[in-house]
Protein backbone atom coordinates (compact mmCIF):
# COMPACT_ATOMS: atom_id res chain seq x y z
CA UNK A 1 0.00 0.00 0.00
CA UNK A 2 1.07 3.53 -1.06
CA UNK A 3 1.04 6.80 1.50
CA UNK A 4 -1.67 8.54 0.39
CA UNK A 5 0.33 11.58 0.64
CA UNK A 6 3.30 11.38 -1.38
CA UNK A 7 2.00 8.58 -3.23
CA UNK A 8 5.91 7.27 -3.26
CA UNK A 9 7.02 5.86 -0.53
CA UNK A 10 4.85 2.33 0.86
CA UNK A 11 2.60 3.58 4.03
CA UNK A 12 3.80 2.26 7.33
CA UNK A 13 1.63 4.03 9.45
CA UNK A 14 -2.00 3.47 9.58
CA UNK A 15 -5.01 5.98 11.23
CA UNK A 16 -8.32 4.61 11.36
CA UNK A 17 -11.28 7.33 12.19
CA UNK A 18 -15.00 6.91 13.40
CA UNK A 19 -17.41 9.67 13.05
CA UNK A 20 -20.84 8.40 13.09
CA UNK A 21 -21.02 5.43 10.91
CA UNK A 22 -18.53 6.73 8.95
CA UNK A 23 -15.05 5.05 8.85
CA UNK A 24 -12.36 7.05 7.32
CA UNK A 25 -8.59 5.44 6.33
CA UNK A 26 -5.31 7.03 6.04
CA UNK A 27 -2.40 5.23 5.16
CA UNK A 28 1.09 7.19 5.10
CA UNK A 29 4.86 6.33 5.07
CA UNK A 30 7.37 7.58 7.99
CA UNK A 31 7.79 10.71 6.68
CA UNK A 32 4.66 12.23 5.45
CA UNK A 33 3.32 10.83 9.04
CA UNK A 34 6.26 13.03 10.68
CA UNK A 35 5.66 15.58 8.86
CA UNK A 36 2.18 16.07 9.47
CA UNK A 37 2.41 15.71 12.83
CA UNK A 38 0.81 12.12 13.55
CA UNK A 39 3.11 12.10 17.28
CA UNK A 40 1.82 15.32 17.88
CA UNK A 41 -0.91 14.81 20.58
CA UNK A 42 -3.01 17.72 18.91
CA UNK A 43 -2.97 16.06 15.41
CA UNK A 44 -6.58 16.02 14.29
CA UNK A 45 -7.55 13.37 11.58
CA UNK A 46 -10.26 15.68 10.23
CA UNK A 47 -7.58 17.99 9.04
CA UNK A 48 -5.56 15.84 7.67
CA UNK A 49 -8.08 14.85 5.50
CA UNK A 50 -8.98 18.22 4.49
CA UNK A 51 -5.66 19.05 3.26
CA UNK A 52 -5.45 15.99 1.35
CA UNK A 53 -8.60 17.03 -0.86
CA UNK A 54 -10.64 14.86 0.73
CA UNK A 55 -13.23 16.67 -0.51
CA UNK A 56 -14.87 17.10 3.15
CA UNK A 57 -14.78 20.81 3.24
CA UNK A 58 -15.68 22.64 5.57
CA UNK A 59 -17.64 19.73 7.32
CA UNK A 60 -14.59 18.60 8.15
CA UNK A 61 -12.66 22.14 9.03
CA UNK A 62 -14.40 22.18 12.58
CA UNK A 63 -12.52 19.84 13.67
CA UNK A 64 -9.36 21.98 14.13
CA UNK A 65 -11.53 24.02 16.33
CA UNK A 66 -8.41 25.43 18.38
CA UNK A 67 -6.73 26.70 15.70
CA UNK A 68 -7.20 30.87 15.58
CA UNK A 69 -6.09 33.58 13.05
CA UNK A 70 -3.73 35.67 15.36
CA UNK A 71 -4.33 38.47 13.09
CA UNK A 72 -8.13 38.36 14.23
CA UNK A 73 -8.65 35.78 16.46
CA UNK A 74 -11.28 33.85 13.80
CA UNK A 75 -11.41 30.11 13.87
CA UNK A 76 -12.81 27.40 11.69
CA UNK A 77 -16.14 27.04 13.77
CA UNK A 78 -16.77 30.52 12.61
CA UNK A 79 -16.04 29.51 9.12
CA UNK A 80 -18.05 26.72 9.35
CA UNK A 81 -21.21 29.10 10.64
CA UNK A 82 -20.99 31.45 8.30
CA UNK A 83 -18.85 30.40 5.19
CA UNK A 84 -17.12 33.54 5.03
CA UNK A 85 -13.42 34.36 6.44
CA UNK A 86 -12.76 36.65 8.94
CA UNK A 87 -9.45 38.68 7.03
CA UNK A 88 -7.06 38.89 4.39
CA UNK A 89 -4.45 36.76 6.88
CA UNK A 90 -7.11 33.93 7.76
CA UNK A 91 -5.97 32.88 3.81
CA UNK A 92 -2.37 31.70 5.52
CA UNK A 93 -3.82 30.50 8.73
CA UNK A 94 -6.29 28.27 7.43
CA UNK A 95 -3.83 27.62 3.72
CA UNK A 96 -4.10 23.67 4.65
CA UNK A 97 -7.54 23.36 4.56
CA UNK A 98 -8.57 25.88 2.85
CA UNK A 99 -6.68 24.22 -0.27
CA UNK A 100 -9.25 21.60 -1.18
CA UNK A 101 -11.99 23.73 -1.16
CA UNK A 102 -10.82 25.82 -3.22
CA UNK A 103 -10.04 23.01 -5.85
CA UNK A 104 -13.72 22.00 -5.66
CA UNK A 105 -14.94 24.89 -6.11
CA UNK A 106 -12.59 27.06 -8.89
CA UNK A 107 -10.96 26.39 -12.02
CA UNK A 108 -7.65 26.17 -10.33
CA UNK A 109 -5.84 27.00 -7.12
CA UNK A 110 -3.40 29.83 -8.18
CA UNK A 111 -4.42 33.24 -9.25
CA UNK A 112 -3.93 33.65 -13.08
CA UNK A 113 -5.44 37.33 -13.63
CA UNK A 114 -4.95 40.84 -12.65
CA UNK A 115 -1.94 41.82 -10.44
CA UNK A 116 -1.70 45.09 -8.66
CA UNK A 117 0.93 47.05 -10.98
CA UNK A 118 3.26 47.90 -8.71
CA UNK A 119 3.70 44.14 -8.19
CA UNK A 120 3.96 43.33 -11.68
CA UNK A 121 6.78 45.59 -12.25
CA UNK A 122 8.91 43.66 -9.40
CA UNK A 123 7.66 40.46 -10.46
CA UNK A 124 8.63 41.81 -14.84
CA UNK A 125 12.06 42.54 -12.98
CA UNK A 126 12.78 39.51 -10.90
CA UNK A 127 12.11 37.16 -14.06
CA UNK A 128 14.04 38.88 -16.05
CA UNK A 129 17.06 38.65 -13.33
CA UNK A 130 16.21 35.19 -13.29
CA UNK A 131 16.90 34.36 -16.87
CA UNK A 132 20.30 36.40 -16.98
CA UNK A 133 21.41 34.16 -13.92
CA UNK A 134 20.28 31.25 -16.35
CA UNK A 135 21.92 32.50 -19.58
CA UNK A 136 25.09 33.54 -17.11
CA UNK A 137 25.68 30.23 -15.40
CA UNK A 138 25.51 28.47 -19.29
CA UNK A 139 27.95 30.81 -20.44
CA UNK A 140 30.45 30.45 -17.37
CA UNK A 141 29.73 26.06 -17.41
CA UNK A 142 30.95 26.90 -21.28
CA UNK A 143 33.72 28.82 -20.83
CA UNK A 144 32.13 32.11 -22.39
CA UNK A 145 33.68 34.04 -20.13
CA UNK A 146 33.05 37.06 -22.84
CA UNK A 147 29.72 36.83 -22.38
CA UNK A 148 29.35 36.48 -19.00
CA UNK A 149 31.28 39.25 -18.38
CA UNK A 150 28.37 41.24 -20.59
CA UNK A 151 25.61 39.52 -18.25
CA UNK A 152 27.11 40.43 -15.22
CA UNK A 153 27.11 43.45 -15.88
CA UNK A 154 23.49 43.42 -17.04
CA UNK A 155 22.64 42.06 -14.35
CA UNK A 156 23.92 43.96 -11.34
CA UNK A 157 22.23 47.03 -13.44
CA UNK A 158 18.57 44.95 -12.94
CA UNK A 159 19.39 44.52 -9.13
CA UNK A 160 20.46 47.81 -9.08
CA UNK A 161 17.08 48.91 -10.65
CA UNK A 162 15.21 46.61 -8.48
CA UNK A 163 16.54 47.66 -5.32
CA UNK A 164 14.97 50.87 -6.13
CA UNK A 165 11.71 49.91 -7.20
CA UNK A 166 11.32 48.41 -3.64
CA UNK A 167 12.40 51.61 -1.79
CA UNK A 168 9.20 53.13 -3.71
CA UNK A 169 7.24 50.36 -2.73
CA UNK B 1 -27.87 64.82 -1.03
CA UNK B 2 -31.09 64.07 -2.13
CA UNK B 3 -30.91 60.58 -3.53
CA UNK B 4 -34.61 61.09 -5.54
CA UNK B 5 -32.51 64.95 -7.34
CA UNK B 6 -29.69 62.38 -8.37
CA UNK B 7 -31.31 59.25 -10.05
CA UNK B 8 -31.90 59.47 -13.72
CA UNK B 9 -35.27 59.67 -14.14
CA UNK B 10 -37.20 56.14 -14.57
CA UNK B 11 -38.05 57.43 -17.51
CA UNK B 12 -35.01 57.84 -18.98
CA UNK B 13 -33.02 55.07 -17.39
CA UNK B 14 -35.83 53.07 -19.16
CA UNK B 15 -35.17 54.59 -22.51
CA UNK B 16 -30.99 53.93 -22.09
CA UNK B 17 -30.50 51.45 -25.39
CA UNK B 18 -28.19 48.71 -26.04
CA UNK B 19 -26.63 46.30 -28.22
CA UNK B 20 -29.48 43.48 -28.43
CA UNK B 21 -31.66 45.13 -26.08
CA UNK B 22 -34.74 42.77 -27.41
CA UNK B 23 -33.19 39.91 -25.33
CA UNK B 24 -30.30 41.44 -23.14
CA UNK B 25 -31.79 43.86 -20.42
CA UNK B 26 -28.09 44.82 -19.11
CA UNK B 27 -24.56 43.63 -18.57
CA UNK B 28 -22.75 43.87 -15.19
CA UNK B 29 -18.72 43.74 -14.40
CA UNK B 30 -18.40 43.51 -10.24
CA UNK B 31 -15.02 43.48 -8.53
CA UNK B 32 -14.74 42.21 -5.20
CA UNK B 33 -11.57 43.68 -2.95
CA UNK B 34 -10.29 44.22 0.20
CA UNK B 35 -7.93 46.41 2.06
CA UNK B 36 -4.53 45.04 3.82
CA UNK B 37 -5.32 46.05 7.12
CA UNK B 38 -8.85 45.12 8.98
CA UNK B 39 -10.95 42.46 9.30
CA UNK B 40 -13.53 41.68 6.23
CA UNK B 41 -16.85 43.93 6.93
CA UNK B 42 -18.75 40.59 8.39
CA UNK B 43 -16.32 39.83 11.08
CA UNK B 44 -14.99 43.46 11.51
CA UNK B 45 -16.55 44.94 14.94
CA UNK B 46 -18.54 48.31 14.03
CA UNK B 47 -15.53 50.83 14.89
CA UNK B 48 -13.34 49.29 12.38
CA UNK B 49 -15.85 49.07 9.89
CA UNK B 50 -16.14 52.80 10.31
CA UNK B 51 -12.36 53.16 10.42
CA UNK B 52 -12.10 51.44 6.62
CA UNK B 53 -15.05 53.12 5.69
CA UNK B 54 -13.29 56.75 6.47
CA UNK B 55 -10.23 55.08 4.37
CA UNK B 56 -12.36 54.16 1.17
CA UNK B 57 -15.26 56.20 0.84
CA UNK B 58 -12.69 59.65 0.12
CA UNK B 59 -10.66 57.33 -1.96
CA UNK B 60 -13.05 56.83 -4.51
CA UNK B 61 -14.83 60.43 -4.30
CA UNK B 62 -11.30 61.57 -5.80
CA UNK B 63 -11.27 59.05 -8.57
CA UNK B 64 -11.70 60.94 -11.95
CA UNK B 65 -14.70 58.22 -12.51
CA UNK B 66 -16.70 59.26 -9.79
CA UNK B 67 -16.95 63.34 -10.50
CA UNK B 68 -20.21 64.86 -8.49
CA UNK B 69 -20.90 61.69 -7.69
CA UNK B 70 -23.70 60.43 -5.42
CA UNK B 71 -21.80 59.49 -1.92
CA UNK B 72 -23.08 58.37 1.18
CA UNK B 73 -23.43 56.41 4.30
CA UNK B 74 -26.07 53.39 4.54
CA UNK B 75 -27.36 54.78 7.90
CA UNK B 76 -27.98 58.50 6.19
CA UNK B 77 -30.24 56.76 3.84
CA UNK B 78 -33.75 56.14 4.13
CA UNK B 79 -35.88 52.86 3.51
CA UNK B 80 -37.32 53.98 1.14
CA UNK B 81 -34.51 55.21 -0.53
CA UNK B 82 -32.36 52.07 -0.46
CA UNK B 83 -34.95 50.01 -1.79
CA UNK B 84 -35.48 52.05 -4.55
CA UNK B 85 -31.48 51.42 -5.12
CA UNK B 86 -32.18 47.69 -5.01
CA UNK B 87 -35.33 47.79 -7.36
CA UNK B 88 -32.81 50.07 -10.09
CA UNK B 89 -30.08 47.19 -9.14
CA UNK B 90 -28.06 49.43 -8.03
CA UNK B 91 -26.83 47.78 -4.43
CA UNK B 92 -27.73 44.13 -3.37
CA UNK B 93 -30.49 43.80 -0.61
CA UNK B 94 -27.90 42.45 1.52
CA UNK B 95 -26.00 45.90 0.89
CA UNK B 96 -29.13 48.03 1.53
CA UNK B 97 -29.70 45.93 5.07
CA UNK B 98 -26.50 47.54 6.30
CA UNK B 99 -26.34 50.84 7.69
CA UNK B 100 -23.79 53.08 9.47
CA UNK B 101 -19.98 51.68 8.77
CA UNK B 102 -21.53 50.87 5.10
CA UNK B 103 -21.26 53.44 2.42
CA UNK B 104 -22.52 53.71 -1.23
CA UNK B 105 -21.25 55.77 -4.32
CA UNK B 106 -22.82 56.23 -7.38
CA UNK B 107 -21.49 58.50 -10.63
CA UNK B 108 -24.24 60.70 -12.49
CA UNK B 109 -24.46 58.19 -15.57
CA UNK B 110 -25.18 55.25 -13.20
CA UNK B 111 -22.86 53.24 -14.95
CA UNK B 112 -20.23 52.84 -12.07
CA UNK B 113 -21.53 51.70 -8.21
CA UNK B 114 -19.25 51.23 -5.59
CA UNK B 115 -20.50 49.13 -2.34
CA UNK B 116 -18.07 50.04 0.80
CA UNK B 117 -18.07 47.29 3.76
CA UNK B 118 -20.62 44.91 1.88
CA UNK B 119 -19.32 41.36 2.16
CA UNK B 120 -16.37 42.96 1.19
CA UNK B 121 -14.73 45.91 1.83
CA UNK B 122 -15.40 47.13 -1.51
CA UNK B 123 -18.06 45.57 -4.23
CA UNK B 124 -17.25 47.60 -7.24
CA UNK B 125 -19.79 47.74 -10.09
CA UNK B 126 -19.94 48.68 -14.12
CA UNK B 127 -23.29 48.27 -15.38
CA UNK B 128 -24.42 49.11 -18.97
CA UNK B 129 -27.35 48.62 -21.31
CA UNK B 130 -27.80 45.69 -23.45
CA UNK B 131 -24.87 43.38 -24.04
CA UNK B 132 -21.84 44.99 -23.03
CA UNK B 133 -20.09 42.82 -20.90
CA UNK B 134 -16.72 43.95 -22.57
CA UNK B 135 -16.92 47.24 -22.34
CA UNK B 136 -18.29 46.97 -18.78
CA UNK B 137 -15.33 44.76 -18.03
CA UNK B 138 -12.73 47.58 -19.39
CA UNK B 139 -14.77 50.43 -17.20
CA UNK B 140 -14.18 48.40 -14.01
CA UNK B 141 -10.32 47.52 -14.55
CA UNK B 142 -9.98 51.12 -15.52
CA UNK B 143 -11.19 51.96 -12.33
CA UNK B 144 -9.90 49.35 -10.46
CA UNK B 145 -6.27 50.06 -11.92
CA UNK B 146 -6.77 53.63 -10.50
CA UNK B 147 -8.42 52.92 -6.97
CA UNK B 148 -5.05 50.88 -6.38
CA UNK B 149 -3.11 53.79 -6.06
CA UNK B 150 -4.53 54.87 -3.50
CA UNK B 151 -5.37 52.09 -1.24
CA UNK B 152 -3.48 49.02 -0.31
CA UNK B 153 -5.24 45.99 -1.30
CA UNK B 154 -5.10 42.28 0.26
CA UNK B 155 -3.52 40.68 -2.67
CA UNK B 156 -1.40 37.05 -2.79
CA UNK B 157 0.49 36.19 -5.31
CA UNK B 158 -0.77 32.42 -5.10
CA UNK B 159 -4.32 33.59 -4.62
CA UNK B 160 -5.06 36.46 -5.97
CA UNK B 161 -7.37 39.48 -4.29
CA UNK B 162 -8.43 37.86 -1.20
CA UNK B 163 -12.29 37.75 -0.68
CA UNK B 164 -14.17 37.40 2.31
CA UNK B 165 -15.83 34.33 0.76
CA UNK B 166 -13.35 31.74 -1.10
CA UNK B 167 -15.84 31.93 -3.73
CA UNK B 168 -15.04 34.79 -5.12
CA UNK B 169 -10.60 34.94 -4.42
CA UNK B 170 -8.24 35.53 -7.26
CA UNK B 171 -9.56 38.08 -9.72
CA UNK B 172 -13.22 38.89 -7.14
CA UNK B 173 -14.69 38.75 -10.43
CA UNK B 174 -18.56 38.41 -11.46
CA UNK B 175 -19.69 39.22 -15.03
CA UNK B 176 -23.15 38.99 -15.27
CA UNK B 177 -26.21 39.77 -17.89
CA UNK B 178 -29.89 40.29 -17.13
CA UNK B 179 -31.90 38.42 -19.73
CA UNK B 180 -35.42 38.16 -20.38
CA UNK B 181 -35.81 35.12 -22.02
CA UNK B 182 -39.75 34.62 -22.35
CA UNK B 183 -39.57 32.78 -25.35
CA UNK B 184 -37.85 29.84 -23.75
CA UNK B 185 -39.91 29.73 -20.85
CA UNK B 186 -42.87 29.63 -22.85
CA UNK B 187 -41.78 26.86 -25.36
CA UNK B 188 -40.95 24.67 -22.42
CA UNK B 189 -36.86 25.37 -23.27
CA UNK B 190 -35.69 26.91 -20.61
CA UNK B 191 -34.67 24.37 -17.98
CA UNK B 192 -32.49 22.22 -20.34
CA UNK B 193 -30.57 25.58 -20.95
CA UNK B 194 -30.21 26.22 -17.74
CA UNK B 195 -29.09 22.79 -17.02
CA UNK B 196 -26.43 23.23 -20.08
CA UNK B 197 -25.41 26.75 -18.42
CA UNK B 198 -24.67 25.32 -15.46
CA UNK B 199 -22.39 22.84 -16.86
CA UNK B 200 -20.07 25.15 -17.88
CA UNK B 201 -19.54 26.42 -14.64
CA UNK B 202 -21.88 29.78 -14.77
CA UNK B 203 -24.85 30.34 -12.85
CA UNK B 204 -28.44 30.94 -13.67
CA UNK B 205 -30.51 33.21 -11.13
CA UNK B 206 -33.81 34.99 -10.84
CA UNK B 207 -34.02 38.94 -11.28
CA UNK B 208 -32.34 40.30 -7.74
CA UNK B 209 -29.65 37.45 -7.77
CA UNK B 210 -29.06 35.09 -5.26
CA UNK B 211 -31.73 32.36 -5.15
CA UNK B 212 -34.63 34.53 -6.07
CA UNK B 213 -37.26 33.27 -8.52
CA UNK B 214 -36.99 34.33 -12.17
CA UNK B 215 -39.90 36.93 -11.78
CA UNK B 216 -40.96 38.15 -15.04
CA UNK B 217 -38.66 35.49 -17.23
CA UNK B 218 -36.13 37.56 -15.85
CA UNK B 219 -32.59 35.86 -15.67
CA UNK B 220 -29.79 36.58 -14.54
CA UNK B 221 -26.78 34.50 -16.04
CA UNK B 222 -23.15 34.93 -14.65
CA UNK B 223 -19.77 33.39 -13.39
CA UNK B 224 -19.14 31.28 -10.62
CA UNK B 225 -15.57 30.57 -10.74
CA UNK B 226 -13.00 33.22 -9.76
CA UNK B 227 -9.75 31.46 -9.41
CA UNK B 228 -7.45 30.02 -11.44
CA UNK B 229 -8.46 31.59 -14.84
CA UNK B 230 -7.75 35.43 -16.09
CA UNK B 231 -10.75 37.51 -15.92
CA UNK B 232 -10.45 37.99 -19.84
CA UNK B 233 -10.90 34.15 -20.16
CA UNK B 234 -14.33 34.59 -17.83
CA UNK B 235 -15.20 37.23 -20.19
CA UNK B 236 -15.01 35.45 -23.18
CA UNK B 237 -16.56 32.20 -21.78
CA UNK B 238 -19.88 34.58 -20.87
CA UNK B 239 -19.81 36.12 -24.17
CA UNK B 240 -20.09 33.16 -25.99
CA UNK B 241 -22.37 31.57 -23.89
CA UNK B 242 -24.72 34.59 -24.00
CA UNK B 243 -24.59 34.76 -27.87
CA UNK B 244 -25.98 30.89 -27.87
CA UNK B 245 -28.75 31.75 -25.38
CA UNK B 246 -29.96 35.09 -27.70
CA UNK B 247 -29.67 32.53 -30.68
CA UNK B 248 -32.27 29.67 -28.65
CA UNK B 249 -34.29 32.78 -27.47
CA UNK B 250 -34.65 34.27 -31.02
CA UNK B 251 -35.46 30.57 -32.01
CA UNK B 252 -37.66 29.84 -29.30
CA UNK B 253 -40.01 32.99 -30.10
CA UNK B 254 -40.02 32.19 -33.78
CA UNK B 255 -40.87 28.51 -33.95
CA UNK B 256 -43.70 29.93 -31.55
CA UNK B 257 -44.93 32.21 -33.57
CA UNK B 258 -44.90 29.84 -36.55
CA UNK B 259 -45.96 26.52 -34.97
CA UNK B 260 -48.23 27.91 -32.05
CA UNK B 261 -49.29 31.20 -33.06
CA UNK B 262 -52.74 31.18 -31.18
CA UNK B 263 -51.05 30.43 -27.79
CA UNK B 264 -48.76 33.22 -28.40
CA UNK B 265 -51.37 35.90 -29.01
CA UNK B 266 -53.45 34.26 -26.52
CA UNK B 267 -51.13 34.98 -23.56
CA UNK B 268 -50.43 38.34 -24.45
CA UNK B 269 -53.42 39.19 -25.33
CA UNK B 270 -54.54 38.13 -21.63
CA UNK B 271 -51.64 39.87 -20.49
CA UNK B 272 -52.98 43.14 -22.14
CA UNK B 273 -56.15 42.55 -20.60
CA UNK B 274 -55.31 41.99 -17.55
CA UNK B 275 -53.00 44.77 -17.17
CA UNK B 276 -54.79 47.46 -18.53
CA UNK B 277 -58.29 46.33 -16.85
CA UNK B 278 -57.59 44.79 -13.72
CA UNK B 279 -58.09 47.16 -10.18
CA UNK B 280 -55.59 45.27 -7.70
CA UNK B 281 -52.63 43.72 -8.79
CA UNK B 282 -49.86 42.41 -7.00
CA UNK B 283 -46.19 43.61 -8.04
CA UNK B 284 -45.25 39.67 -8.89
CA UNK B 285 -48.41 39.30 -11.54
CA UNK B 286 -47.59 42.91 -12.91
CA UNK B 287 -44.24 41.63 -13.44
CA UNK B 288 -45.31 38.10 -15.16
CA UNK B 289 -47.63 40.00 -17.54
CA UNK B 290 -45.19 42.91 -18.39
CA UNK B 291 -43.08 40.30 -19.61
CA UNK B 292 -45.24 39.28 -21.77
CA UNK B 293 -46.39 42.72 -23.42
CA UNK B 294 -42.56 43.09 -23.68
CA UNK B 295 -42.43 40.03 -25.92
CA UNK B 296 -45.62 41.16 -27.87
CA UNK B 297 -43.79 44.40 -28.49
CA UNK B 298 -40.69 42.71 -29.91
CA UNK B 299 -43.24 40.92 -32.21
CA UNK B 300 -44.48 43.73 -33.53
CA UNK B 301 -47.74 43.27 -31.84
CA UNK B 302 -47.87 46.64 -30.42
CA UNK B 303 -46.84 48.72 -33.58
CA UNK B 304 -46.85 52.04 -31.39
CA UNK B 305 -44.83 51.25 -28.64
CA UNK B 306 -41.31 50.34 -27.65
CA UNK B 307 -39.86 48.25 -25.14
CA UNK B 308 -38.86 51.34 -23.28
CA UNK B 309 -42.49 51.73 -22.30
CA UNK B 310 -42.33 48.35 -20.57
CA UNK B 311 -39.50 48.56 -19.21
CA UNK B 312 -40.38 52.00 -17.61
CA UNK B 313 -43.90 49.89 -16.40
CA UNK B 314 -41.62 47.04 -14.92
CA UNK B 315 -39.77 49.94 -12.66
CA UNK B 316 -42.16 52.20 -11.49
CA UNK B 317 -44.65 49.37 -10.05
CA UNK B 318 -42.06 48.09 -7.83
CA UNK B 319 -43.06 48.18 -4.68
CA UNK B 320 -40.76 51.42 -3.32
CA UNK B 321 -40.82 53.18 -7.02
CA UNK B 322 -44.74 53.34 -6.70
CA UNK B 323 -44.21 54.41 -2.83
CA UNK B 324 -41.82 57.31 -4.46
CA UNK B 325 -44.95 57.91 -6.40
CA UNK B 326 -47.55 58.14 -4.07
CA UNK B 327 -45.92 59.75 -0.92
CA UNK B 328 -46.53 58.02 1.95
CA UNK B 329 -46.33 54.62 3.78
CA UNK B 330 -48.73 52.14 2.06
CA UNK B 331 -49.53 48.70 2.85
CA UNK B 332 -49.23 45.86 0.65
CA UNK B 333 -52.89 46.19 -0.08
CA UNK B 334 -52.84 49.78 -0.96
CA UNK B 335 -49.54 49.30 -3.16
CA UNK B 336 -51.81 46.74 -5.13
CA UNK B 337 -54.87 49.28 -5.83
CA UNK B 338 -52.29 51.97 -6.46
CA UNK B 339 -50.23 49.75 -8.75
CA UNK B 340 -53.69 48.72 -10.92
CA UNK B 341 -54.53 52.59 -11.31
CA UNK B 342 -51.33 53.47 -12.41
CA UNK B 343 -51.19 50.65 -15.25
CA UNK B 344 -54.77 51.12 -16.35
CA UNK B 345 -54.16 55.24 -16.60
CA UNK B 346 -50.52 54.12 -18.89
CA UNK B 347 -51.87 52.05 -21.28
CA UNK B 348 -55.46 53.78 -21.81
CA UNK B 349 -53.87 55.22 -24.92
CA UNK B 350 -52.21 51.79 -26.24
CA UNK B 351 -54.51 49.96 -28.49
CA UNK B 352 -54.55 46.26 -28.00
CA UNK B 353 -52.01 43.85 -29.34
CA UNK B 354 -52.82 43.08 -33.20
CA UNK B 355 -53.24 39.46 -34.17
CA UNK B 356 -51.09 39.38 -37.46
CA UNK B 357 -52.56 36.84 -39.46
CA UNK B 358 -50.30 33.42 -39.22
CA UNK B 359 -50.83 32.19 -42.78
CA UNK B 360 -52.68 29.39 -44.25
CA UNK B 361 -53.66 26.54 -41.60
CA UNK B 362 -50.68 24.85 -41.05
CA UNK B 363 -52.28 21.13 -39.81
CA UNK B 364 -52.81 20.71 -36.61
CA UNK B 365 -54.99 22.99 -33.98
CA UNK B 366 -52.87 24.87 -31.50
CA UNK B 367 -53.76 23.96 -28.18
CA UNK B 368 -54.45 27.36 -26.32
CA UNK B 369 -52.29 28.45 -23.25
CA UNK B 370 -53.61 28.42 -19.85
CA UNK B 371 -53.92 31.69 -18.50
ZN1 LIG C 1 4.51 9.80 2.12
ZN1 LIG D 1 -7.94 36.37 10.23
Amino acid sequence: MMCCVCKEKPATVHLTDIKGDKVQKVDLCEECAKTKGVNDSTFQLADMLLGLGASHEIEQSAGGADVKCPACGFTQVDFKKSGRLGCPECYVTFAEGLESLLKSMHKGTKHTGKVPNHLRQKRDLSEQLNALNKKLAKAIATENFEQAALLRDEIKQLNTKQAGTSVVA
Amino acid sequence: MDLDKFLISVADSAHRKGPQDHIVMSSRVRLARNIKDGAFPGWAKKPERVRVLEVIRPAIEQLPEMKEAFSDTMDNLTQLDKQILVERHLISREHAARSAGSGVVINPEETFCVMINEEDHLRMQSLRPGLQIRQAWQAIDKLDSDLESRLSYAYSNQLGYLTACPTNLGTGIRVSAMLHLPGLVLAEQINPIIQSVNKLGLAVRGLYGEGTEALGNVFQVSNQMTLGEPETVIVERLEKVLAQIIEHEENARASLLEKKPKTIHNHIGRAYGVLANAHVISSKETMNLLSLMRLGVELGMFPTLHSSFVDELFLLTQPAHLQKVYSGKLSAEERDLLRADMLRERLKPVSRPIAKPSGPPSGGMDKAGKP
